[in-house]
C-alpha cells in the first residue's frame, strides 16, 4: 500500500506538470480572446521533441549534455520531499524546508552552467540575469517559509502542513504577508511576468528561454518538462502550505483521493491567478526586478517581525 | 602503534620530519627535482604522522602533553593535544598531506626560475609551524611558533620575487600579521598578569580573577589580533593579495588552514579561558559574520583574478564560521548552553569543509593558472577540453562552496542556520539580530552560487578566449590524485555528516563552556537532528535521492528516446561567425549583479572613446572601459598610514644629530624615572 502511494506521489508531479502548463496557456489565450492550444498540447509537445533528433553544439562540452537530467532529476527528487499525496506519507528526514530551496539552487546551478557551455551571446547572458535573481530570490523564498517553520515549530514541510490547518485567526496576517513574499519568489523562480516572458524566443529580456536556446531533441524535452515541474512544484508548495485544506493526513484511500482532486482544484485556481496577473501586468525592466525581489525579502522580514 | 602516536616521541618524530624535509631540500638545493621530491615527501610523511596522531588522540579521548625541558622558570614550552586541538591538527594535517602531494607535480613549472630548496625549507617549517600554533600550549612557545608561521607564509607570499606585485603582497601581509601579534601579545600578557599562569589550562583555572571590564578588553585586544589572521571583514585587507601570490600548494594552505589558527585561537580565547562574556561580545562576533560574509562574496564577484576570487571566498567562509560561533556566544550569554553547542559545532563544522573545499578549489585554480601563466579568467575559457580532471574537481568544490547538497558544505550551512533560527525564538530583542543574520547568510549561499557559476563558466566552459587555452595539458598524476581526493572528500563528508557532527559534539563539550552539556540534537550517520525534531536531516537519504532522480531521468530518456541521432554542429550564431569576443566574459557575467549591489560597492567606471573624426563624434574608432571595484576598506588603511607617516615625520624633529640635545634628553628621561619611582 505504501509503495503504491509513494509511485503515486513521485508520479504526480512529472507526470501532471505539463497540464498546468498547458491551462495556463490556455487561460492566457482566453484574456487575449484567442482560442489557444488544448491544455494537452504540451504533452504533445513532449512527445515529439523525445521523437526529435538532437542538434549539440561543437563548443559544448559535457556539462551541456548532463544538465538537463540533473535539473529534470533535481525536481523528481524534490517532489519526493513535499507533502503531496497524504502528508502522513511524506514525514521523511529530507522533507526540510532548506533541503527543497538548495535541490532548486541545484538545479539552476547547472541550468546556468549549460546556458554558458555553448559559447553563445545569449546563453551567457541568460545565465547572469538567471544567477542574479536567483540570488536575489533565495532571502525572500528562505523567510517566507521560515515564518511558516517558525508557526508551527517544525522545519519538516509535511509537518508544517499539518499544523498550518490548525492555526489560531491571529496568525493571519503573517501568513498572508509571508504569502506575498513566496508569491514575488515563486514568480521569479519559475520564470514568471514580470520577471521573464516564458512565451517568446529571441526578446532581448528573455532568461530562461535564453539558457536553455541551444538545446533541441530529447535534452530540450527534458529542460521544458522540468521547467513545468519545476512551476507544478511551486504550486503545490504555495497550495498545500498557504492553503492547507484538503490534503490528506493519513494514508486512508478515501482521503488521498479527495486530497489529490482538491489539490488539483487549487493548483488550477493558483494557475488562474497567475495568468491573470500575466495577462494584466508588463514585464518589468531587468534592474527593477531586485527591487522586487528585495520587497520580497522585506515582507519575510515583517512576516517574522509579526510572530516573534 | 596507538601508544608510539600518543607518545612523546611519536609527536616529535613528526616534528623531525618536517625538519629533515626542510634541511635536507635546503642542502639538495643545487638540484631542483631532488629538493622537490625531497622537502614535499617529507612534509607529506611529516602530516601523515601528525594525522595520525590527531586521530588516535580523537578516537582514543587520552590527552597527551608533551613537554620540552629548559632552565629558565619563564620558558615553558610544553604541546598539549586536547580535543580542540587535535580537531584542528587532523584538519591541518590532511590539507598539508594532500598539498604536499600535489606540490610535488606543481612546482615543477617553477623549476629553474626559482630556488626550490629554499621554497621545500620554508613549505615545511611552514606546515610544522601552522601544526604546533594549534597543538601549543604556553604563552611563549605559541608566540614562538606563531611568529614561525607567520615568518614563513610572509617568505612563501613573497616567494615568486620577479613579480613586483608579490613583494608588495608580502610586504603588507608582514604588516599586518604584525600588528596582530602586538595584539596577541597585549592579550596574553593581560591573561598573565590577571590569572600568573603561562599555560591555558591554568588560565582557564585562574579565569576567576579576571574581572568583567579586563575580560572585555582581552575579548577586544584577541578579536582584533586573531580577526587579522583570520581576514575578518574590516581586517582582511592582507588577504585578497597574498593568497594569490603564494604558489598554490601554499594558497590552499593559507586559505584552508592558516586562516583557521586564527579561528582556533578565537575559539580557544572565547570557550575555553576566558570567562563567560556579556551578551554584546556574541553580538559583535554575529554582526562580524554577517559583514564579513556579504562582503566577501560581493567582493569575490567583482573579481577575475582566478585566485583573488577564492581569497575573498575565504572572507566569506570566515563569516558564516563566525555567524555559528556568534550564535554560540549569544547562547551562552542567554545560559542556554545545549543551543550554544550546536553553534559551535556548525562553527567547527564548517571549519573542516571550508579546508577540504577551499584546498581543492585552490589546487584546482593552481593546475590552470600553472597551465596558463595568468591568474585572470579572462583569458581561460573552455579549459573543460584541455584539462578535464581538473575542471571536474573544480565543479565538485564550487557545488560543495556554493552550499549545495548533497555535498559537505550544504551540511554546516544547515547547521548554521538551525543555530540561528533557534536565535529567532529567543526572547529578547536580539531575536531581530537573527534575523538579520539569516537574510545575510540566504543572500551570501546565493550570491556563492552565483559567483561559482561565473569562476566555472568563465574558465572551464564555452570557447578559448585566448591562443594558450589549446596548450593546456593536465600534466601530474600525482596533482590529479591530490585534487581528487579531496572531491571525493567533500562527496564522503557529506554523506557521514551525522556522524563526524557526532564526534564534534564530543569536541565542543570538551571546552571549558560545555563541560558536561549535551548539544539539543541527536546526531547519528542515517540522519541528524536538533532542537527535539525541530529539524531533521538525512545525508545519505539526501544524496541518494537525487542519484535516483539523476538515473530515472537517464532512464526516462533511454526509454522515450532510443532510436533519435545526435548531430555535432555549431553555436547558432545569427548568421555571422562566432568570434571568441561574442562570449560572455567573467565581468559581464557579474555586471549586473555589481549595478544591483553598486550602493554597497561602489564601482568606477570610466570611458575611452577614440573617433575617426574627432570634431564630428560620429563614429568611435576605438572605445575602452574601465570598469573597477576598488576594496573601499583600503582608504581607512591609507588615511591610517598617512597619519602614521606625519607622526613619524614630527617625532624626527627630536633626532637632530646634536649629541647635547641627546644628552638632555636622558636627563630628562632620568628625572622623570625619579619622579615617578617616588611618587
Amino acid at each position: 500500500m505504501t509503495i503504491t502511494l509513494w509511485i503515486l506521489q513521485l508520479l504526480f508531479i512529472p507526470v501532471l506538470s505539463p497540464v498546468f502548463i498547458g491551462l495556463t496557456r490556455k487561460i492566457k489565450a482566453e484574456f487575449q480572446n484567442r482560442k489557444g492550444a488544448s491544455i494537452f498540447q504540451p504533452y504533445r509537445d513532449l512527445y515529439k521533441l523525445f521523437h526529435k533528433d538532437e542538434v549539440i553544439s561543437e563548443d559544448a562540452s559535457w556539462i551541456f549534455r548532463m544538465a538537463p537530467f540533473v535539473t529534470f532529476g533535481v525536481t523528481l527528487a524534490i517532489g519526493a520531499c513535499i507533502p503531496i499525496v497524504s502528508s502522513a506519507l511524506s514525514a521523511s528526514p529530507v522533507g526540510d524546508f532548506l533541503v527543497v530551496i538548495y535541490l532548486f539552487a541545484l538545479g539552476t546551478f547547472w541550468l546556468a552552467l549549460a546556458g554558458l557551455d555553448t559559447g553563445s551571446a545569449f546563453g551567457g547572458f541568460g545565465s547572469s540575469r538567471e544567477m542574479m535573481l536567483a540570488a536575489f530570490t533565495e532571502g525572500g523564498l528562505i523567510l517566507s517559509l521560515l515564518t511558516l517553520v517558525l508557526l508551527s515549530g517544525t522545519t519538516d514541510l509535511s509537518s508544517v502542513a499539518t499544523t498550518m490547518r490548525s492555526l489560531p485567526f491571529s496568525s493571519i496576517a503573517p501568513v498572508a504577508i509571508a504569502l506575498l513574499a513566496f508569491a514575488i519568489a515563486l514568480l521569479s523562480e519559475t520564470a514568471r511576468y514580470p520577471f521573464d516572458n516564458p512565451a517568446t524566443h529571441l526578446e532581448l529580456t528573455m532568461v530562461h528561454e535564453a539558457m536553455i536556446l541551444e538545446y533541441s531533441g530529447k535534452r530540450l524535452a527534458l529542460m521544458e518538462w522540468s521547467a513545468a515541474n519545476k512551476y507544478l512544484l511551486f504550486l503545490t508548495l504555495g497550495a498545500t502550505l498557504f492553503f492547507p485544506w484538503g490534503l490528506a493526513h493519513t494514508l486512508s484511500l478515501g482521503a488521498i483521493v479527495v486530497g489529490l482532486i482538491i489539490l488539483v482544484a487549487k493548483v488550477s485556481l493558483l494557475c488562474l491567478c497567475i495568468a491573470t496577473l500575466e495577462s494584466s501586468i508588463s514585464k518589468l525592466r531587468i534592474f527593477r526586478l531586485p527591487d522586487l525581489l528585495f520587497t520580497s525579502c522585506l515582507l519575510g522580514i515583517i512576516a517574522i517581525g509579526l510572530i516573534i | 602503534m596507538a601508544t608510539f602516536l600518543l607518545s612523546q616521541s611519536g609527536f616529535f618524530s613528526m616534528c623531525i620530519l618536517f625538519m629533515v624535509g626542510a634541511f635536507g631540500s635546503l642542502a639538495w638545493m643545487h638540484d631542483d627535482v631532488v629538493a622537490n621530491w625531497w622537502g614535499n615527501s617529507f612534509a607529506a610523511l611529516g602530516s601523515l604522522v601528525a594525522f595520525l596522531c590527531a586521530t588516535t588522540v580523537l578516537m582514543s579521548g587520552s590527552t597527551p602533553t608533551y613537554t620540552i625541558p629548559t632552565s629558565f622558570p619563564l620558558l615553558q614550552l610544553s604541546f598539549h593535544l586536547d580535543f580542540l586541538s587535535a580537531f584542528f591538527m587532523a584538519v591541518v594535517s590532511l590539507i598539508a598531506f594532500l598539498c604536499s602531494l600535489y606540490a610535488i607535480g606543481y612546482v615543477r613549472h617553477l623549476f629553474g626560475h626559482y630556488n626550490i630548496g629554499l621554497l621545500g625549507f620554508f613549505y615545511n617549517f611552514f606546515v610544522l609551524g601552522t601544526l604546533a600554533v594549534v597543538t601549543a600550549h604556553t604563552i611563549t612557545l605559541f608566540l614562538i611558533v606563531w611568529e614561525i608561521m607567520a615568518l614563513t607564509s610572509y617568505f612563501l607570499v613573497s616567494f615568486e620575487h620577479r613579480n613586483k606585485e608579490n613583494i608588495r603582497a608580502g610586504f603588507l601581509y608582514f604588516i599586518m600579521t604584525h600588528t596582530g601579534t602586538a595584539f596577541i601579545l597585549l592579550s596574553f600578557l593581560l591573561l598573565y598578569q590577571a590569572t600568573g599562569a603561562q599555560d591555558f589550562t591554568n588560565m582557564h583555572l585562574g579565569s576567576a580573577a579576571i574581572s568583567p571590564t579586563l575580560a572585555s578588553i582581552i575579548f577586544l585586544t584577541s578579536l582584533i589580533g586573531f580577526g587579522i589572521k583570520a581576514g575578518i571583514v574590516p581586517l582582511h585587507i592582507w588577504l585578497p593579495s597574498a593568497h594569490p601570490a603564494a604558489p598554490s600548494q601554499v594558497s590552499a594552505l593559507m586559505s584552508g588552514v592558516m586562516i583557521k589558527t586564527g579561528i582556533y585561537m578565537l575559539m580557544r580565547m572565547y570557550f575555553d579561558i576566558l570567562p563567560p562574556g556579556p551578551v554584546w561580545w556574541g553580538v559583535m562576533i554575529l554582526a562580524l559574520g554577517a559583514t564579513s560574509s556579504l562582503l566577501g562574496v560581493l567582493y569575490a564577484l567583482t573579481e577575475h583574478d582566478f585566485k583573488r576570487l577564492l581569497a575573498y571566498h575565504s572572507i566569506e567562509n570566515i563569516g558564516i564560521i563566525l555567524l555559528g560561533m556568534g550564535s554560540a556566544l549569544i547562547f551562552t550569554s542567554y545560559h542556554q548552553p545545549e543551543l550554544a553547542m550546536l553553534g559551535l559545532m556548525a562553527a567547527l563544522f564548517h571549519t573542516l569543509n571550508h579546508a577540504i573545499f577551499k584546498a581543492l578549489l585552490f589546487l584546482s585554480a593552481g593546475a590552470t593558472v600553472s597551465q596558463m601563466h595568468t591568474r585572470n579568467i579572462e583569458k581561460y575559457g573552455g579549459l573543460i577540453r584541455y584539462m578535464p580532471v581538473t575542471a571536474a574537481c573544480f565543479l565538485i568544490g564550487s557545488m560543495a562552496i556554493s552550499g549545495l547538497p548533497p555535498f559537505n558544505g550544504f551540511f554546516s550551512e544547515w547547521l548554521t542556520f538551525q543555530g540561528m533560527f533557534a536565535g529567532v525564538s529567543l526572547a529578547s530583542p536580539m531575536k531581530f539580530l537573527f534575523v538579520l543574520s539569516i537574510v545575510s547568510l540566504a543572500f551570501t549561499s546565493g550570491l556563492a552560487a552565483a559567483c561559482f557559476v561565473k569562476a566555472f563558466g568563465a574558465a572551464f566552459l564555452a570557447r578559448p578566449r585566448s591562443d594558450a587555452v589549446v596548450y593546456a595539458r593536465e600534466d601530474s598524476l600525482l596533482m590529479k590524485a591530490s585534487m581528487a581526493t579531496l572531491a571525493l572528500l567533500t562527496v564522503v563528508v557529506g554523506f557521514g555528516a551525522g556522524a563526524i557532527s557526532n564526534v564534534l559534539a564530543t569536541i565542543a563539550g570538551t571546552t571549558a563552556r560545555f563541560e558536561g552539556v549535551r548539544a539539543m540534537g541527536t546526531f547519528s550517520l542515517p540522519a541528524a537532528s536538533v532542537r527535539d525534531g525541530f529539524a531533521v536531516l538525512s545525508m545519505p537519504l539526501l544524496l541518494s535521492i537525487v542519484v535516483l532522480g539523476l538515473v530515472a531521468a537517464w532512464a526516462l530518456t533511454e526509454v522515450a528516446s532510443r532510436k533519435q541521432k545526435s548531430v555535432i554542429d555549431l553555436t547558432w550564431d545569427c548568421g555571422t561567425a562566432l568570434t571568441r569576443r561574442m562570449e560572455i566574459t567573467a565581468t559581464g557575467f557579474s555586471h549586473s549583479i555589481i549595478i544591483v549591489m553598486r550602493g554597497v560597492l561602489r564601482p568606477t567606471r570610466q570611458t575611452e572613446v577614440e573617433y575617426h573624426d574627432a570634431a564630428l563624434r560620429y563614429f568611435p574608432k576605438s572605445s575602452k572601459v574601465h570598469f573597477g571595484v576598488p576594496d573601499i576598506y583600503t582608504n581607512f588603511y591609507v588615511r591610517m598610514s598617512g597619519g602614521l607617516s606625519w607622526l613619524s615625520r614630527e617625532v624626527r624633529l627630536m633626532q637632530n644629530g646634536n649629541i647635547n640635545a641627546y644628552i638632555l634628553y636622558i636627563l630628562l628621561a632620568l628625572v622623570a624615572l625619579l619622579v615617578l619611582i617616588s611618587l
